[in-house]
């Protein structure tokens, strides 16, 4: 692993809604208090975002509803077209560009070396299909043909995330929906990403349940040193998981660093708010 | 397509009869060249506008536009459905190719044939390089059955992308134990297109790997055309460690079958039930059947049924 | 009379048609047979339905697909489609101007009166489907004399205009309507090149144009019902009349070929925003099909404008869908192969016994090991 490079470098990645001012990445098109500019009336649901991602880190995103993060992870793993600003992949030794791929290589890309785990299971995971098949299919797609090596690895995966593999031919609608959450983690994994991406994974679950999701992320994280981007509301999470973190208002970057910095000492007035709100 | 500057057929009237093969040379063009993709693309489905005819959607028009599209007065053909030359269809089919194509001779005789036009069957008497197999295909996309949607199919299909079919055969094994695809068993072709074979059983696959012969499928209702060139791979799609099996005939005591009329015991049997309950196997392979029992010599076999 | 699946199918075949025909000809010791103009002429819905379903111009034949089918609408469109495919395509004529439709109908919903005012022309819409007894037994005299009181009643010399002015046109100068485009995109020619998604509106229109009446209706009946977002108006429906102007290959000159009779229905709905200034105007939804047939012409408009909703708001309903619409309502390929069914399929159903009775051996010896 190259350590002095980053996995993944953002710079000015921007996404707006509308027809921007000429120039408005020079002009900072909006105004402080709001992600619309005062001028030309387009949203920015992204604003002029970077950042390095480095190999084997847990970068987190926190920000409140509207702060942008959900727009930028939408970016970086392809599911939406960014208006502006590069993404560049440092992967297997080469640089990829984001923005000189076709669909088709996005999609390869995106299957082959991401793992995604969303906050709504209906997204990450094929309901109609049995939780051993939601990993059979990643694993599949990797080109594996032997069937008694994929029942194995779909069961390792799952308990691995905690799940009992006696449950692997059930249908994900069955498990509750920290099970669900497991599950697709397990899934996320199954083809040994390089970059796994995390949506407000606990949201909606309870508290105990997210604290041992939480710790199966770390264990994972030590075990695998996979790099990952944790997007979240929640402080604790970032408190738990994230080695950096970036805050996110108005689809700006307003803050990052350390985390334990971030939240013990934090510069900005947001911070300082979110901050003295949290329980 | 701009047609006003080519030479015009001449204009029939309505009690004359219809030009050789049917359709017009324009439609034989279209269909012909669509052909040739097919072979330069294996497995590929090139779309195509394909004509009514006088038989109903469902019932073979898409194997005879082909068949009329290639066939000549140089030519004699076969036709089959269910491997038999005297089902309905295939009658109908043959009488009409007779009716339309003055000059072609037709024949149950499957070496005597140069071009054979097929629905659910691949004859078990091995084809030469000189034999054209057509089959009836009702539906063209091994897809269809995890996605509805034939644009998504196409992108599935351009970046080979099967693994949503891949995870139906495994959620099959993990449900009944068996892959339980019995017809239209998903093959890949030259490594990249898997193709639905039409609704032959899975014991006619393995004729398509590497044959002698050209095999076309054309789907009327559809509107494409696919192609197995000669030499080819054509491999079902099956996991490592569980081969793919084609069906064994039993009688109910457990014992291989075989059929009542000829003996032969390693070629697709068709069941029927004695008076008194009891089954009896008989070939589908009608003309198969019948050279069997009077000059098995004059047949030849594929090397995979040798050992069955 | 029991199918068999083995010799004797040429046999077979030639008796299902001897007795088919023995149905049409059973009553020739006491009956008539049907005469081509009377099937134009007695029953001219189904008529116009053939003719619309086929595709295919040619009121005799049409007629005649009729009597050789006995009155089944499917198969009698299949006659007209396959005889189509032995002809060969001619050429293309310019843009039919119905604006200059020799109108035998003309209503518009959207308004109570309309310049050339409203004629409703032959229509049932208004009257009351009750059973005329007096026609179980019509005399050919009483037919002859029906004929000749109404035609005491006509009025040749009644002043009728040449042509009607476009309700959509009096809505676009009215400013309801975007302005006029004209497409400069050629014909897409279903006939000659497959359909490949997504398609053009025209190639849309032109599978919808042909497609078998109860299907499209039931499509269209289901947006109208809730799984879609139409909430329509005629703007106008018309009915008449279209030349057929040719240019002769050698002499360009033009000619006409003969004329045509055709259903056309324009239909507004919901207002939205134009892409192009941005304004807010009605949307339109065009339907048109070959004879009289006007559940099919509204139905067609109403799914056009469903499919254009669809592109523009995403996918909600299975008639917003074009894969959805446009590839079920051809009678040829849906009546196809829904009677396929009926043919052997003894080899497949071989097949599944034996991966049943696999799966049932292998259930078996799991149950048998625990």
């Amino acid at each position: 692993m190259n350590h002095s490079k980053p996995i993944l470098k953002v710079d000015h990645l921007t996404k707006y809604y509308g027809t921007p001012c000429p120039n408005y990445l020079a002009k900072g098109c909006t105004h402080p208090n709001s992600n619309t500019c005062a001028e030309c009336g387009c949203l920015f649901a992204a604003n002029a975002v970077s950042f390095s991602l480095m190999p084997g880190e847990i970068l987190g995103v926190i920000g409140e509803s509207g702060s942008g993060k959900s727009t930028l992870l939408k970016m970086l793993v392809m599911d939406s077209l960014a208006s502006s600003g590069t993404i560049e992949l440092n992967l297997d030794g080469k640089t990829i560009d984001v923005n000189q791929l076709n669909a088709a290589q996005k999609r390869a890309l995106r299957n082959h070396k991401f793992g995604i785990v969303y906050q709504n299971p209906h997204l990450g995971l094929n309901f109609k299909v049995s939780a051993g098949g939601n990993i059979a299919e990643r694993v599949l797609m990797k080109g594996q043909r032997d069937y008694g090596y994929i029942r194995q690895r779909a069961s390792l995966l799952l308990e691995r995330a905690e799940v009992s593999s006696a449950r692997m031919d059930e249908l994900p609608g069955n498990f509750s929906g920290g099970m669900q959450q497991r599950v697709q983690i397990a899934k996320a994994l199954a083809t040994e990403p390089d970059i796994l991406f995390l949506d407000e994974i606990t949201t909606g679950l309870d508290l105990s349940v997210q604290a041992k999701i939480l710790d199966l992320i770390l264990e994972l994280q030590q075990t695998l040193s996979i790099s990952m981007i944790v997007v979240t509301h929640d402080l604790g999470v970032v408190r738990t998981l994230a080695d950096r973190t970036l805050v996110m208002q108005h689809g700006r970057v307003i803050e990052s660093g350390l985390t334990d910095q971030v939240l013990e000492d934090p510069q900005h007035a947001y911070t300082q708010q979110l901050v003295a709100s949290s329980l | 397509m701009s047609e006003s500057t080519q030479a015009m057929p001449t204009q029939t009237t309505r009690s004359e009869g219809y030009h050789f093969g049917f359709l017009d040379e324009y439609a034989k063009r279209e269909v012909r060249r669509s052909i040739l993709k097919a072979i330069a693309i294996p497995g590929y489905q090139v779309p195509y506008a394909s004509r009514e005819m006088p038989m109903t959607r469902g019932f073979g028009t898409g194997g005879l536009q082909l068949t009329l599209s290639v066939i000549g007065t140089a030519d004699c053909l076969k036709v089959i459905d269910q491997g038999s030359d005297e089902s309905v269809n295939a009658v109908n089919i043959r009488q009409f190719v007779e009716e339309t194509c003055p000059g072609v001779t037709s024949t149950t005789r499957t070496q005597a044939a140069s071009i054979i036009q097929t629905r659910h069957r691949i004859p078990e008497h091995k084809l030469t390089e000189d034999q054209l197999l057509i089959f009836q295909v009702p539906y063209p996309d091994s897809l269809v059955v995890v996605e509805a949607n034939e644009h998504k199919r196409k992108i599935m299909h351009g970046e080979a992308d099967y693994s949503s079919l891949w995870v139906k055969l495994y959620e099959d094994i993990v449900e009944f134990k068996e892959i339980t695809l019995s017809h239209r068993y998903p093959t890949r072709i030259f490594q990249h297109y898997v193709i639905d074979p039409s609704p032959i059983p899975r014991f006619d696959v393995p004729k398509l790997h590497q044959a002698d012969f050209l095999s076309l499928f054309g789907a009327g209702r559809e509107k494409k055309i696919y192609a197995v060139p000669p030499y080819t791979d054509a491999v079902p799609l099956a996991f490592e460690d569980i081969p793919f099996r084609v069906e064994h005939f039993e009688t109910e005591a457990g014992q291989q079958a075989c059929c009542a009329v000829c003996g032969c015991s390693n070629a697709y049997l068709e069941r029927s039930y004695a008076p008194d309950g009891s089954v009896v196997f008989s070939c589908s392979d009608t003309d198969f059947c019948e050279q069997y029992r009077s000059d098995p010599t004059a047949l030849v076999r594929y090397k995979y049924y040798e050992s069955l | 009379m029991s199918y068999v699946a083995i010799k004797g199918g040429g046999q077979a075949i030639k008796g299902a048609a001897d007795v088919l025909e023995y149905l049409r000809c059973k009553g020739a010791e006491s009956e008539a047979s049907l005469k081509i103009a009377q099937i134009e002429n007695q029953l001219g819905g189904l008529h116009s339905r053939v003719l619309s379903e086929g595709g295919l111009y040619d009121p005799e034949l049409v007629s005649l697909a009729i009597k050789q089918s006995r009155g089944d609408s499917f198969e009698a469109v299949y006659y007209l489609r396959a005889y189509r495919s032995t002809r060969p395509r001619l050429g293309q004529t310019p843009r039919l101007k119905t604006e200059n439709m020799r109108l035998i109908r003309r209503i518009s919903s959207a308004f109570k009166d309309i310049p050339g005012g409203q004629n409703l022309g032959p229509t049932p819409d208004y009257s009351q489907r009750l059973f005329r007894f007096d026609l179980l037994d019509e005399s050919d005299e009483a037919f002859r004399q029906q004929l000749k009181n109404l035609m005491k009643k006509a009025c040749p010399e009644a002043p009728v205009p040449d042509s009607f002015p476009k309700v959509v046109d009096f809505l676009r100068t009215e400013g309801l309507l975007p302005p006029k485009q004209v497409s400069q995109m050629p014909a897409f020619d279903i006939t000659r090149e497959p359909l490949i998604f997504p398609v053009s509106r025209g190639a849309g229109l032109s599978v919808m144009a042909r497609s078998e009446t109860g299907s499209i209706l039931a499509l269209a009946y289901s947006s109208m019902r809730g799984y879609g977002d139409v909430h329509p108006t005629i703007a106008e429906l018309r009915v008449g009349y279209v030349p057929i102007c040719y240019q002769h290959p050698s002499s360009k000159k033009w000619i006409e070929a003969g004329e045509v009779l055709i259903t056309e229905c324009e239909v507004v709905a919901s207002h939205e925003l134009d892409p192009e200034s941005g304004q807010a105007f009605f949307t339109l939804g065009y339907g048109v099909c070959m004879g009289h047939n006007e559940a099919k012409a509204i139905s067609m408009a109403i799914l056009d404008r469903s499919l254009q909703h669809g592109q523009t708001h995403g996918i909600e309903h299975p008639s917003e869908d074009p894969e959805y619409v446009l590839m079920h309502i051809d009678s040829i390929d849906s009546m196809g192969f829904a009677i396929h069914y009926k043919m052997p399929h003894y080899v497949t159903f071989e097949s599944d016994i034996d991966r049943l009775n696999k799966s049932q051996q292998a259930i078996q010896k799991e149950e048998n090991s625990k």
